[in-house]
């Protein structure tokens, strides 16, 4: 830890006042999804502990019937906005990080092999990824995601609709990750201490795994984390278009689009907040990221 | 130079294919045709005749090949709901999406080449440092949420615009237009804003900062030592080279344009291909999924060789180098 305090990398941190902003807000929101069940004043999914007689309370605003008061107000079934919020921050970021977790070890397994055994299988799975390139991600997300409902029972979709959320985003997002994951492979494989390892008999999977991929690693942690913000974008667009979370779990996503209903009818905090959350949560993953790239990898740019 | 165009023809055409392969596995083996049309309780001699009929029995190459085949004389089979066939059901939904993506790529194109000339010739000006930070946040914002705040401006507060559908339509034989009726043309508005906007910004930076490489060029300094005006320095010589690139990108923009078509006409309702495919996604309506696949899988492998051909003909360096695009 004392090393980490005294490393370049941190000196360089308290002096970018954006990472240092950023990196506090997400790591605030990641607490307060953690968090969740101790902060929410009310359990939103409990339905004994709603009450009708709340719904549609404005923020801060003493209820009508009840006088009780709501920190962002109430939907229409008088369920707590902020609690609301904080079980929906939790949802979106869980599938975001799972996502991004399944995608870096895609990514990070495929451009090892194809970077380091090269021949037929790199051209392989590079063509692969070149030809999921043309296509935009969100809709490879989407098109997984249907594809996994018609497998699935449909008694089983509503259930397994974050799994499905998770593999369909993981899956739409390996490609950067593998290119970047083979490139510094490529590089890597040439040294010096790949070749002394080769000589004193090392096998190719122990060098891939105990040599290369420490190496390789630093880029990838920075496009992993770009990718997060693009993994949590896709999840709350799925789930907006009626194709992600379900009702029962809904993630910031599914709040937005049931936000947008009652625009119409004035209130506008069942969409105002949970799309802040969204906004803040994005802004900030994204700019952090930037700075993790300009700092550790000014290349990537 | 000729290889170079066969063998780029030849990577198409097998990506052409892959994609075929895909959609007819999704359309052959996800979810089972005969009980979709059928339902569970059908007797097996029913099934028998239905398989019979649809030509599940046969080997699964010929399928595939029926599969292509039929395709490309736009047979997709029918949609499981409303038994309706899939290409009717799309071509009466594509003139909407095709309206949309051709008004928000005009939008983008006009819009980001005239701000991104403006921010190269003013640089230091305030208005230009304005266009520029709200380019910054227009790209982080998600493009459903640009739409819901769209709607709530100018629908719900300002009461400007319809937040939703086509308005009144014009029907000119099977192509229905928007564009001719005022109703039509306003509620082209929002969603055309929506969705071009990510490319607004994307073709503004690109025309900028093609436009200042090559306003520091030498021939830019002589025209200049010429004594031409300003005017015709920027608009006459410096622009015409920077569009090139920028026409380019925006061509292979058309793709995304289209995939996020979906997700505008979700938040307007607009009765376009985008709200079909979506709505096939959450219904499970294999037909229309596994169509809607091959057509935007065939028009992204289409614009992707068109771009790489023509980069082949605009710039020699590629040509000597045999570089090539990917697929």
């Amino acid at each position: 830890m004392n090393r980490f305090l005294k490393s370049d990398f941190f000196y360089d941190f308290l002096r970018a006042p954006i990472a240092v902003a950023s990196f506090v807000v997400v790591s605030t929101l990641i607490l307060l999804a953690l968090l969740a069940n101790f902060i929410a004043p009310t359990n939103p999914f409990d339905p004994a502990s709603l009450n009708l007689m709340n719904g549609f309370t404005a923020p801060m605003e003493p209820n009508a019937f009840t006088g009780e008061i709501f920190l962002m107000g109430t939907d229409d079934q008088g369920r707590d906005l902020f609690s609301a919020i904080l079980f929906g921050l939790r949802v979106s970021l869980f599938v975001g990080l799972m996502a991004v977790l399944l995608a870096t070890v895609i990514g990070v397994f495929l451009g090892l092999i194809a970077g380091y055994i090269g021949g037929w299988l790199d051209s392989l799975i590079m063509r692969l990824a070149d030809i999921q390139m043309t296509f935009p991600s969100i809709l490879i997300a989407m098109l997984i995601y249907g594809v996994a409902r018609g497998v699935l029972p449909p008694e089983l979709r509503d259930e397994m609709a974050i799994t499905v959320l998770i593999l369909s985003i993981g899956l739409s997002e390996w490609v950067s990750i593998a290119r970047t994951v083979r490139g510094s492979t490529l590089v890597e494989k040439e040294k010096e201490y790949v070749a002394a390892a080769r000589l004193i008999g090392l096998n190719h999977s122990r060098i891939m795994i105990r040599h290369i991929l420490p190496n390789v690693l630093s880029p990838v942690l920075v496009i992993a984390t770009i990718t997060l913000a693009l993994a949590i974008i896709a999840e709350a667009t799925l789930s907006f278009l009626g194709v992600g979370a379900p009702p029962t779990k809904p993630s910031l996503g599914t709040l937005i689009r049931v936000g947008q209903d009652f625009l119409f009818s004035g209130e506008w905090w069942i969409l105002l907040f949970p799309a802040l959350t969204l906004l803040a949560l994005a802004l900030s993953v994204n700019l952090f990221g930037d700075w993790l790239r300009d700092t550790l990898n000014p290349r990537l740019k | 130079m000729l290889s170079i165009i066969l063998k780029r023809l030849t990577q198409s055409v097998v990506v052409l294919f892959l994609v075929a392969l895909i959609s007819f596995l999704i359309f052959r083996y996800v979810g089972n045709p005969v009980d979709n049309l059928l339902g569970q309780e059908a007797t097996v001699q029913q099934r028998a005749a239905l398989e019979e009929a649809l030509g599940l029995n046969q080997p699964i190459y010929e399928q595939y090949f029926d599969f292509v085949w039929s395709a490309l004389h736009f047979d997709f089979g029918n949609s499981y709901r409303g038994a309706l066939p899939v290409a009717e059901l799309i071509s009466s939904r594509l003139p909407a999406t095709l309206e949309l993506a051709f008004m928000s790529a005009l939008f983008a194109i006009i819009i980001g080449i005239i701000t991104g000339v403006y921010t190269a010739i003013r640089r230091n000006s305030f208005l230009s440092k304005f266009i520029l930070s709200i380019s910054l946040i227009g790209v982080s914002l998600p493009t459903f949420l640009i739409g819901v705040l769209l709607i709530w401006l100018f629908a719900v507060e300002l009461k400007w615009l319809p937040s939703f559908g086509r308005g009144e339509t014009i029907q000119l034989g099977w192509w229905s237009t928007g564009l001719l009726t005022l109703s039509g043309l306003k509620s082209l508005i929002l969603p055309s804003i929506t969705l071009g906007l990510y490319q607004l910004t994307l073709i503004m930076r690109l025309t900028r900062s093609e436009m200042l490489e090559v306003l520091d060029q030498d021939y830019v300094r002589f025209v200049r030592a010429l004594g031409l005006s300003n005017k015709q320095v920027h608009f006459r010589h410096a622009l015409p080279n920077t569009l090139i690139p920028v026409i380019t990108i925006a061509g292979l923009q058309l793709g995304s344009i289209v995939a996020f078509a979906i997700v505008t006409e979700t938040v307007f309702q607009w009765p376009g291909v985008g709200l079909l495919f979506i709505n096939s996604v959450y219904f499970v309506d294999i037909p229309v999924m596994s169509a809607y696949l091959l057509l935007v899988g065939g028009l992204f492998v289409i614009i992707n060789l068109i771009v790489d051909l023509l980069y082949l003909i605009i710039d020699p360096r590629i040509r000597d180098n045999q570089l090539i695009g990917k697929a």
